[in-house]
């Protein structure tokens, strides 16, 4: 049992899910011992930011790929149903509460940071991580760098 | 979403990940993680709640630049909805009484797999 107030343990919440499942393999979630970090090559203020989303686009057809939105205007809705989330609990009819587009614009006018991309970018979650690794994830750099990016803020849901 | 913030952050590109499964996340390993302790769906904030969901993009922006090294986990200071104090307890749950339920969900779900390949 989860003690109150401790964070879920999703690990262990997934692996007894599918066992119940009748899945005879547990999934083995990626581990790295090493951990990349770069740092910001200008000050936040004047730093343009992305912002990445594990959301599909609203007119979702089932094609699982890297996609991209604009910002301006943000998509008043997303499509979610296929991702893994509590839907028991919590609902996602507001998109800035997994995309939070015009949240950072206000924190962009107020001079936080010099500004959004022009676009956002969504990525599948995936069962494989190699598909993630080795294709979704460079083109998602290729579209940051296309896009002027300096940081991202990436949101799963 | 942690495998895409690493390729970022090894090709030069600063992240930070918004996101509530705290060992999920650690467990990959990631240079910035603000973690917001919400059921999933909502890492930004609860819906609707503009106040709360600025904060706490303010707060990852902040940690863009004040993180010292990999592996930056900070927790953000709310709470999921006081009359909800359930939530943990309900993501996944695998009820005794549900089993055999469950159990066809998998067989209907290996079913579909197969008949698709």
């Amino acid at each position: 049992m989860t003690e109150l107030g401790e964070p879920v343990r999703y690990i262990d919440r997934t692996r007894h899910y599918y066992r119940a499942l009748g899945y005879a393999k547990d999934y083995v979630w990626a581990r790295h011992d090493d951990v990349p970090f770069a740092r910001l090559h200008k000050p936040l203020a004047a730093s343009r930011i992305a912002l990445i989303t594990t959301a599909s686009p609203a007119d979702f057809k089932g094609t699982r790929q890297v996609w991209s939105g604009q910002m301006t205007p943000p998509p008043a809705k997303l499509f979610t149903t296929n991702l893994a989330w509590d839907k028991e609990s919590t609902h996602t009819d507001d998109r800035e509460s997994f995309l939070p587009i015009e949240a950072a614009s206000a924190l962009a006018a107020e001079g936080v940071f010099a500004g959004l991309t022009g676009r956002f970018h969504g990525v599948p979650t995936e069962y494989s991580q190699r598909k993630t690794t080795e294709e979704d994830a460079p083109q998602v750099l290729q579209r940051l760098r296309d896009d002027g990016a300096d940081a991202a803020i990436l949101c799963p849901l | 979403m942690s495998l895409v913030a690493r390729h970022l952050e090894a090709n030069g590109i600063p992240t930070v990940i918004i996101g509530s499964a705290l060992d999920v996340v650690e467990h990959c390993g990631v240079p910035r993680f603000l973690f917001t302790d919400f059921p999933l769906g909502n890492p930004c904030g609860l819906p609707w709640d503009r106040a709360m969901q600025k904060a706490i993009v303010r707060q990852a922006l902040g940690l863009l630049e004040s993180a010292g090294g990999p592996r930056t986990t900070v927790k953000a200071p709310f709470r999921w909805k006081e009359d909800d104090p359930g939530w943990r307890a309900r993501y996944g749950r695998v009820d005794p009484a549900e089993r055999a339920r469950l159990l066809a969900l998998g067989e209907e779900r290996r079913r579909q797999r197969g008949t698709k390949k």
